[in-house]
């Protein structure tokens, strides 16, 4: 291998999120608490990619997401493809659908929306899949896709 | 008992059938608006913002129908300045009263005492964002005066961006098949996600920026709103539209037989005070409607059919 390449070890049991856009990659770890796990994991960012110009990918091994903590994944990221590795194999690739609703990972931008001022969850239905549009559920506000902001 | 549940937090929730239902139900109290059958049940007003009118108004009504109201006026003299939340708020008055009346400055606060109250909540008011007893107030208005919520032309007048009751009036009318006009200067226009809401609903409108003869002649309502001095960046530019806005008499002179001014109160120049003589000044009988209204809504919440 040449000393200008990325070594990184392939899986052999675990998961593999690919093509993150690059400014998102700290938000994927966030959004999966990846921080918090205790098995090896191997995070790049800016990485080239003849697709987006430039991407961050994330390799955790031994860990598998259920749908649940996928599809919180769409809020940030959506299309992206989750790929599981067992024993070398991929077994399985994912994209990431947006759910119906969603609990509790998405800060409503309204100062006066109540989930701002009160110990509770915020909720958001997804008016728009395809455009990735929120609406709260307590103030009614939209959120377009770019103005998402977490938790 | 109409709606989802015994709360009212937004229009969105009633169906056309439980709007006609209320409706009916309000024109009972108003042929009989003393009735004595909510002896023994207590009413709380809780009135996070002041709102004189809609307390005073929910409050006669609670009070006609022989409930005892308790309640406050004013969030400053509560535990909310102490740093209660508002949960442990409605979990204490829950203990003490059958319903709940709750106006609140932030948006989205009706909803939430709805999902951790064990009584009803009645939004009255929530923010910019609901007022439901206010709309219905509109609607009932409408219905009494020309006897139908359908194939009427309701020009809506002066500040539809930030009009909280021009909005919930569209969506509660998108159950009917009446046209709406939206008179507005360009700074205060009709937001484009309520014009979605029309074309997706089927609501009909048109919009302009003049508010001339041609359009009080063919209304049948006409809902006058206050221009908001302080909503302008440019004061140059609300000075220019401020006076297209103002119903004078004489402007009425051609003016359709059955034709109805509403407006949401309080006024303050948008309406001369020459109208008020005019057979088609409606706008204080529309704030009486309310206590009607309210009776209705306070017995649909107990689940009471009069």
């Amino acid at each position: 291998m040449e000393k200008t390449q990325l070594m990184v070890a392939a899986l052999e049991n675990g998961t593999v999120i690919d093509h993150i856009p690059s400014d998102k990659v700290f938000d994927v770890v966030n959004l999966l608490k990846i921080q918090d796990m205790n098995t090896p994991v191997t995070i790049g960012a800016n990485l080239k990619s003849n697709k987006m110009g430039r991407k961050g990918i994330i390799k955790i091994a031994d860990r598998y997401f259920t749908d649940e903590e996928v599809s919180k994944l769409s809020v940030i990221v959506p299309n992206i493809v989750l790929t599981t590795i067992h024993n070398y194999d991929v077994t399985e690739k994912r994209r990431v659908t947006m759910p119906d609703e969603i609990h509790g990972i998405v800060r409503c931008p309204n100062p006066k929306c109540i989930t701002n001022h009160e110990p509770m969850h915020t909720v958001f239905d997804v008016v728009d899949k395809e455009n990735g549009t929120l609406r709260c559920r307590y103030c009614n506000k939209e959120i377009r896709k770019n103005d998402i902001k977490l938790l | 008992m109409v709606g989802k549940s015994n709360s009212l937090i937004s229009l969105e929730e009633l169906t056309k059938d439980d709007i006609l239902y209320l409706l009916g139900q309000a024109g009972k109290f108003e042929n009989e608006p003393n009735r004595k059958i909510l002896d023994g049940k207590v009413v709380a007003t809780l009135f996070f913002e002041p709102s004189t009118r809609t307390r005073l108004s929910f409050e006669t009504a609670a009070n006609r129908l022989g409930a005892r109201v308790i309640g406050f006026s004013d969030a400053a003299t509560t535990s909310s300045t102490k740093g209660e939340t508002l949960k442990d708020t409605i979990m204490m008055v829950s203990n003490y009263a059958d319903v709940i009346i709750m106006r609140h400055y932030l948006e989205g606060a009706a909803k939430y005492a709805s999902e951790v109250s064990p009584v009803p909540i009645i939004n009255a008011g929530d923010g910019a964002n609901q007022h439901p007893s206010q709309t219905m107030l509109d609607l009932y208005s409408m219905m009494k005066t020309q006897g139908t919520l359908d194939g009427l032309d309701i020009t809506l007048v002066g500040d539809l961006k930030y009009g909280r009751t021009v909005h919930s009036m569209l969506t509660a009318m998108r159950h009917f098949n009446s046209r709406f006009r939206f008179i507005a200067p360009k700074e205060l226009e009709m937001p484009d996600e309520y014009k979605e809401y029309c074309d997706a609903n089927g609501i009909r409108y048109t919009e302009s920026k003049d508010f001339d003869e041609d359009v009080i002649n063919t209304s049948d309502i006409i809902y006058m709103t206050r221009v908001q001095k302080e909503r302008f960046t440019d004061l140059m530019v609300y000075e220019s539209v401020k006076n297209a806005y103002i119903l004078r008499k004489q402007m009425l002179a051609n003016a359709k037989s059955n034709l109805k001014i509403l407006h949401p109160l309080p006024r303050v120049n948008e309406i001369d005070q020459d109208v008020d003589t005019h057979p088609a000044a409606y706008y204080f009988q529309q704030a009486k409607n309310g206590l009607y209204i309210r009776e209705a809504l306070i017995c649909n919440s107990l689940g009471i059919q009069v």
